[in-house]
């Protein structure tokens, strides 16, 4: 554990400013990449090394606060830190250090233009990260949630081509649509029935409204909310996949998608609270919608051919987990939606730095090219597998846990149809995924290339051989560069240590909803 | 009498001596230079007017020494101090900026009168907001009306001309139904004094004469301030001005007529809920919202396929003053609270805007859209700042742009005004495809390959470019002076009782000359 | 009922030129007109002041310096007329002069023909 390095406001200030001083330096230091890179690396350990040591402090039961000046009489720019909000900028933090490591790899390896201001915006997506993640107050977590999407948004549009200017048309569009139609409204309605926009344990709205109105603000909370991606605003997830594949991996499958389930939790346990969602008839309708999007979204998944809309498509269908875990309303259900914030975001990084990875030593982007690639790559195809096997929630993978804390909320909340959700996706997720695995290891690879016996392929030695090799001439490739393929090892490795060692995670999860039910 | 005390009169006498003054400086940087100074220390006196609002309340300055309500009597309260901050503040970084742009879009033997108009416009907007006296106000209207009128001809395009001219058509129109109204007000009540009205006004609220009064100054000032579907010489009016002018005029002048018709509306026929009263159009929603929505949707709609930028920008003006009038007509003190912010802040965005696109003109020509593939690489310092103006407009969170939009949604929501926030909604994701239209072809598109590196634009027009566009993101965070003081002005004017006043008899109503030359009766 | 229509003739005077002055403005084509119209409008508006102001049987606001009580006009609107008489006529002529210039780039004064003159300019650029 990392000691406080700081006092504790202190600390949440620098989580904003150290990654504010990184867009500097790298916009700065464009002209000299390695130096610009360094100074990435440099921004996400210092961030993470900020954020974890405020673990330890936040397990004790501080929530330490900074409140800064008042931006409209009464609400101010408040930043407090929270256990759900320490979950999500943990796994922020640190996964942003792999990825800078991945996207040196994968830029440099592709040969992307503009990397400056790639770099740049990255630094500012998880400087909204953090605010998103610490936010004292609605009005601060919008701010950094439209921050968000508008630093996002050139980095899907980053090739440039029509195809990506569409989908940044469609991005925006929903994701500002939603946030300013619907979710703006809500946080008016919460300012004018409770007189403030704080967080408070317990429900800022509990006993200062009921009825309708509640129930009207929760559907304007969760369908403006288009982070999340509850169908039918789910579009633009897909539509993101034009992006570069660490921005798809990190912004795509951790920071942006978790920024909106995360609000989603945060407004379930701290503006309404689950008492008085509870006692609000007409809520089940959420969670109608969010099964809804479970499935459908994991039907669409498996007509997918393109890998990263595969991807894309189980992501949306991962995040109405969450949505649907939150809105059973039972304490232990919602423990789940903040575990499996943290187990997708292990699992889903992972499936993509390997769909990344493919293409940058393949150049392959389609389901069906896949087959026996497993034994040319095998660091990433078994990387792969350990991906898929937390997205289906099989043991010893994070996903697992995070499931059976859904599932045993839904019992203990009688919510039969919700259990039958899950298991249906289940089944879906493993129809989907594990094909591809199976392919990619058990079926010969197509004419024309000669693969690596299976010994070989596992021998470190001769995997670096492969990159080497594999280095201008794709049709005969190995691996991916090594900063791609450590990245990858890493995040699967993750998945699995979480499954064994999940108690900081766990405890946090617990004090979100106060104490172990 | 010390300088505080004279600072009222100072505030409008400077630039309109000064003005004249410029023609004898042949020289356009002499000219420059010294309407510099004018706009500096005519600012210099709005703050310093602030000031002393701040210590000792509002004041007022009889104007030659003759006393109210026989002289014009000019009075300063805290919302005449935000508007005259706002104006000769928006003025002087105008100024700044007007140098090189002048000399590149206007020919040089008019400068010095270019100059001459500039000043003389804003002693008219400058006096319209001081003055106590609504006749006054009048004079100072059409100081400012003709010389923005001769400001416009100005531009290089021959369509400025007929701009003008439809314009001055128009706001003729305006101002002399303005005229008759206060006619006919003074007709009933024997003063032209606004506190003066106020207090005499109840006593004939209901009398036919009032009745049309209130509609001649309904009419005139919506032809004035722009509201629809009276917008109609705006668009071409900003379009084909030179730019300086248009960054002048939209941040300025239909701010100040907003708030004359707040001023006349809420202060001067307050007593007898004048507003309140405008014959409503559907049930209990007044005429002006329901105009206010029409321009919102409409403005912003049109906006969308305009390819000329200036006539986007000014189709998109139609729709923010109605944004304006849509707080206003809630007559609630969020609401006003919301439509006042909303001139505030909207005159730092379409300043922001139009000082870019000026300078875009000044570097690349006529802003047609086509014609502005790449820019934000060609000109990334410029452009930057026009971005910030851009997202305030579409009202992103931690633009000004967005506490308007906060307040305006928060005023309709506590009314249950559902159809008003929806229109809000409505109009802002409108907003964010005619924006974002712009910024996808400045930066998904490559500049040309035969485009000519271009310079940014020099630093004298940078400055206060990006002054404006940081005064966006500042009120955007700290809303401390511009929610508070429009909360303060909102509820002062919504709950206005005509002060005390000398204990004076009427000279007009005690003799007998006053009872007939009421005439009607 | 007579009297209501024959004692307020000026006021009836009023209305009838600022109806023809308003529909002039409105209705008629040509740029010339046009500022001949808003002229007889503002001339209603003069007359409207100048009315309200005028007291029967008094005469112009001069004390007598004999000392007997006189009745006055009111002499403040006809004040007010005056100022508004010259922005009147700064008003006139700014419009003229741009009529000139109107005529000058387009060669014509009828808004009809002008439109079409800048349908096309919009065209082109």
């Amino acid at each position: 554990m990392i000691p406080l390095l700081f006092d504790m406001p202190t600390t949440i200030a620098l989580t904003l400013l150290v990654p504010f001083a990184g867009t500097l330096a790298v916009l700065l230091l464009g002209r000299w990449p390695n130096l610009r890179e360094a100074a990435t690396l440099a921004t996400a350990s210092a961030l993470t090394v900020l954020v974890y040591s405020l673990l330890g402090p936040v397990l004790e039961g501080a929530r330490p606060e900074l409140t800064l000046w008042e931006v409209v009489p009464g609400v101010p720019l408040a930043f407090s830190v929270e256990p759900l909000g320490m979950i999500f900028a943990m796994i922020a933090s640190l996964l942003w250090i792999v990825t800078t490591v991945y996207a040196i790899g994968y830029m440099r390896g592709n040969d992307e233009h503009a990397q400056t201001r790639f770099y740049a915006c990255f630094a500012v997506a998880i400087l909204s990260a953090m605010g998103i993640a610490f936010a004292g107050n609605l009005l601060t977590l919008f701010l950094f949630y439209e921050l968000m999407t508008i630093s996002t948004f050139p980095l899907v549009t980053h090739k440039g081509t029509e195809e990506a200017k569409r989908s940044g048309r469609v991005y925006l569009g929903i994701l500002m649509g939603t946030s300013i139609g619907l979710q703006l409204v809500a946080i008016i309605g919460c300012w004018i029935l409770a007189g403030s926009l704080d967080f408070v344990p317990g429900g800022l709205l509990a006993g200062k409204a009921e009825g309708w109105p509640v129930l009207i603000l929760f559907v304007l909370f969760v369908f403006g909310i288009g982070k999340a991606a509850v169908m039918p605003f789910h579009r633009w997830l897909p539509a993101a996949m034009v992006a570069p594949t660490p921005v798809s991996a990190l912004l795509h499958a951790v920071a942006v998608v978790k920024a909106g389930v995360f609000t989603v939790v945060k407004v379930v346990v701290y503006v309404f609270g689950l008492d008085l969602l509870n006692a609000t008839s007409g809520t089940e309708w959420i969670a109608v919608a969010a099964g809804f999007t479970i499935l459908s979204a994991s039907l669409v998944a498996l007509q997918q051919d393109n890998l990263k809309r595969r991807l894309a498509y189980s992501t949306i269908s991962q995040l109405s987990y969450v949505v649907l875990a939150a809105a059973i309303l039972a304490p232990l259900s919602v423990m789940g939606a903040a575990l499996h914030i943290m187990a997708h975001a292990f699992g889903k990084i992972t499936l993509f730095f390997a769909a990344g990875s493919i293409y940058t030593a393949a150049h392959k982007t389609r389901v069906s090219e896949l087959h026996g690639i497993g034994w040319k790559m095998p660091w990433t195809m078994g990387a792969f597998a350990i991906g898929s096997l937390s997205m289906i929630g099989v043991p010893p993978t994070a996903g697992f846990v995070s499931k059976w804390f859904m599932l045993s909320g839904a019992y203990e909340a009688q919510a039969w149809a919700a259990i039958a959700v899950i298991f249906a996706s289940t089944v879906l997720n493993a129809a989907y995924f594990l094909p591809i695995v199976y392919h990619a290891f058990a079926r010969p690879q197509p004419a024309g290339g000669h693969g690596y016996s299976g010994t070989h392929g596992l021998d470190a030695a001769d995997r670096a051989h492969g990159a080497e090799e594999g280095d201008g001439h794709h049709a005969d490739h190995g691996e991916a560069p090594w900063p791609i393929v450590l990245a990858l090892t890493f995040t699967a490795g993750g998945s699995v240590v979480l499954f064994l060692f999940p108690d900081a995670f766990l405890t946090l999860a617990e004090q979100l909803v106060g104490g172990r039910p | 009498m010390s300088l505080i005390q004279n600072l009222p009169a100072l505030q409008v006498v400077l630039p309109l001596f000064a003005a004249p003054l410029c023609l004898f400086l042949r020289h356009p940087r002499l000219a420059w230079l010294f309407a510099l100074a004018v706009g500096g220390a005519v600012f210099a006196i709005a703050v310093s007017l602030t000031m002393t609002v701040g210590e000792v309340g509002a004041f007022s300055y009889e104007m030659g020494g003759w006393a109210a309500p026989w002289g014009i009597e000019y009075v300063i309260d805290p919302l005449d101090t935000l508007i005259l901050c706002l104006v000769s503040g928006i003025g002087l970084l105008v100024l700044l900026y007007a140098g090189p742009s002048v000399e590149a879009e206007i020919p040089r033997g008019l400068i010095p009168q270019f100059y001459v108009l500039y000043l003389l416009c804003l002693t008219g907007l400058l006096g319209m907001v001081a003055t106590g006296d609504v006749f006054n106000l009048f004079v100072f209207l059409e100081i400012s009306s003709l010389s923005t009128y001769a400001l416009v001809a100005l531009g290089r395009d021959p369509r400025a001309q007929t701009a003008a001219y439809r314009y001055l058509i128009l706001g003729s129109l305006g101002a002399t139904f303005y005229v008759i109204g206060i006619g006919l007000l003074y007709m009933m009540t024997g003063t032209l004094n606004m506190e003066d009205l106020a207090r005499l006004i109840p006593e004939v609220a209901d009398t036919r004469t009032v009745s049309v009064a209130i509609a001649f100054l309904a009419v005139g000032l919506s032809l004035k301030l722009a509201l629809f579907p009276l917008h109609k010489w705006l668009p071409a009016a900003y379009t084909y001005a030179p730019s300086v002018v248009t960054a002048f005029v939209a941040a300025t002048a239909t701010k100040v007529a907003v708030y004359v018709m707040v001023r006349i509306f809420f202060t001067v026929l307050g007593p007898i809920d004048a507003f309140q009263t405008l014959p409503a159009a559907v049930h209990e929603t007044q005429v002006v919202s329901f105009l206010a929505i029409l321009a919102m949707l409409s403005g912003s709609a049109v906006a969308i396929f305009q390819p000329n930028l200036k006539r986007l920008f000014a189709y998109s003006s139609v729709a923010q003053i109605g944004y304006m009038m849509l707080g206003i007509s809630m007559v609630s003190v969020t609401g006003m609270t919301a439509g006042l912010v909303h001139m505030v802040n909207h005159a730092m965005i379409k300043g922001t805007i139009f000082m870019a696109l000026g300078a875009l003109i000044l570097r690349l020509g006529w802003p047609r859209l086509e014609r502005l593939d790449g820019v934000g690489y060609r000109m990334p310092v410029t452009f930057a700042a026009f971005v910030i103006g851009a997202l305030s407009l579409i009202g992103v969170p931690g633009t000004s742009g967005f506490i308007s939009k906060l307040y305006l949604v928060k005023a309709a929501l506590e009314d249950q005004h559902w159809i008003m926030a929806a229109a809000v909604v409505l109009s802002s994701f409108l907003a964010i495809i005619y924006v974002w239209k712009i910024l996808e072809v400045a930066y998904m598109r490559s500049p040309p390959a035969d485009a000519a590196p271009v310079r940014e634009a020099p630093l004298i027009m940078l400055a206060p470019l990006w002054i404006l566009a940081l005064a966006n993101l500042y009120f955007g965070l700290d809303t401390t002076y511009t929610i508070g003081l429009s909360e303060s002005a909102a509820e002062f004017i919504l709950n206005y009782t005509p002060g005390e006043g000398p204990g004076f008899e009427h000279p007009l109503l005690t003799g007998h000359g006053a009872a007939e030359s009421g005439g009607t009766h | 009922m007579i009297e209501t229509i024959l004692g307020l003739y000026n006021y009836w005077i009023v209305i009838v030129l600022m109806m023809a002055g308003f529909y002039t403005v409105i209705a008629r084509g040509n740029l010339a007109k046009k500022i001949i119209g808003l002229n007889i409008f503002q001339t209603s508006v003069f007359l409207l002041y100048i009315t309200m102001g005028y007291v029967r049987g008094g005469t112009a606001p001069i004390v007598d310096p004999s000392g007997e009580a006189t009745l006055y006009t009111n002499p403040l609107p006809s004040v007010l007329i005056l100022t508004a008489i010259v922005v009147g006529i700064a008003t006139t002529a700014l419009g003229l002069a741009l009529a000139v210039r109107i005529r000058e780039s387009h060669g014509t004064l009828e808004e009809d023909e002008i439109l079409a003159i800048e349908d096309r300019m919009d065209g082109e650029h």
